[in-house]
């Protein structure tokens, strides 16, 4: 049984860390509706773009297949694959980070027991000591997010910029990309997406887009603009899900973790009170007794 | 009768409205865009674009700069990485 004091002591240091998870729940809950917002707005113009690229991808694919962009032909090889794995920068977001790194490292594996080559490439500061450990020597790149607060379109474009390079110079074949989909505050899900090459939906969007549309300039030359430009949204799409992801993971982690604080308190507290009566009752008892004494 | 206009940047869904007509600065050249336009698809360059919600009206100019316009039976759709 541990001491009045002690009880105490306990009592008032869970007392602070219960404040200091409300402040991090409510500081989530406020960014968290800002992020929902700027992810839903990016919607529209990534889903817009998608549809194009695919019919047009489907359209030049269905023909000669020749002098097609290798972002969507690819290398025609399947040997290195590099996964992008976006994550965040802060913890204190319960499983969302290791949820993403997690869906990672199970892809990662079994492209090596396919006896693929695997390389990472890291946004955010979260996952790389895990993946380091578990696959070291192979974070070929990093992108560091911690100098700005919200993501931008201008770092979606750094990152497709680098990637497009390394995959022109042949350093891979393949790229996955690793997110967590913003569902709901209390939802969110670990997604992959093959970003290069563009992978072109089998279903029949082909009519989508009638054989009498003109092209001004090409066909191939509008295809060519736009390749590098949906790498670049389908990327500033996956970082705004994953920053509304944080926050809403942020947000329920801290909520339980208020909870429990609270729940332990009360025990403490019960604890604590008992022990006090039992002291005065002692006492009582004592001074009853030395008084009969007499 | 109008022709139904969507400027959309990866930030936000920035016009979605009627308007009468829409001149764009395409890769090749400006072209404007009434109801009833053939299926057509461009590369914008880095320009203005012009609105005009009536006919005979003075054109509201918004700036855009990497963009993609897309025009099928439902209106006009202009994909711009920056707009305004």
């Amino acid at each position: 049984m541990p001491s009045l004091k002690e009880l105490k002591i306990r009592r008032d240091s869970v007392k602070s860390t219960q404040k200091i998870t409300k402040a991090k729940q409510m500081v989530a809950a406020a960014k968290l509706r800002k992020a929902q917002a700027a992810a839903e707005a990016a919607r529209p113009y990534s889903s817009r773009l998608e549809a194009v690229v695919a019919s047009l991808a489907s359209k030049i694919a269905g023909g000669s297949g020749e002098g097609a962009s290798p972002l969507l032909a690819g290398t025609g090889k399947d040997e290195v694959h590099l996964l992008v794995v976006a994550n965040s920068d802060r913890g204190l977001a319960g499983a969302f980070n290791a949820n993403i790194v997690k869906a990672a490292i199970v892809k990662a594996r079994e492209l090596e027991d396919a006896g693929k080559k695997v390389q990472f490439y890291l946004i955010g500061r979260k996952g790389r000591p895990v993946i380091n450990r578990t696959f070291p020597g192979q974070i070929v790149a990093h992108y560091d997010t911690t100098g700005t607060k919200e993501p931008g379109f201008a770092q979606a474009q750094a990152v497709a910029h680098e990637l497009t390079d390394m995959y022109l110079n042949g350093k891979f074949d393949i790229a996955h990309l690793f997110y967590s989909r913003f569902k709901s505050a209390l939802a969110q899900i670990p997604t992959e997406q093959q970003i290069i090459p563009v992978k072109i939906p089998a279903d029949a969007d082909r009519n989508a887009i009638a054989a009498t549309v003109e092209y001004e300039p090409s066909e191939e030359a509008i295809l060519d603009d736009l390749l590098p430009r949906n790498i670049t949204v389908q990327l500033f799409k996956a970082l705004l899900e994953n920053n509304a992801s944080e926050q809403g993971a942020s947000m329920t982690a801290m909520d339980n973790a208020t909870r429990n604080a609270g729940d332990l308190i009360n025990k403490l507290n019960i604890q604590y009170n008992r022990g006090r009566q039992a002291a005065i009752t002692t006492e009582l008892v004592e001074i009853i007794s030395g008084a009969e004494a007499l | 009768m109008a022709l139904h206009f969507e400027l959309v940047t990866p930030e936000k869904l920035v016009r979605s409205e009627e308007v009468y007509q829409v001149v764009v600065p395409g890769t090749d050249g400006d072209f404007g865009v009434l109801e009833g336009h053939a299926p057509f698809m461009s590369t914008v360059r880095d320009g203005n674009i012009q609105i005009f919600s009536s006919a005979g009206a003075a054109p509201e100019v918004i700036p855009v700069e990497g963009g993609f316009a897309e025009v099928n039976e439902k209106g006009l759709t202009v994909l711009a990485e920056k707009a305004g």
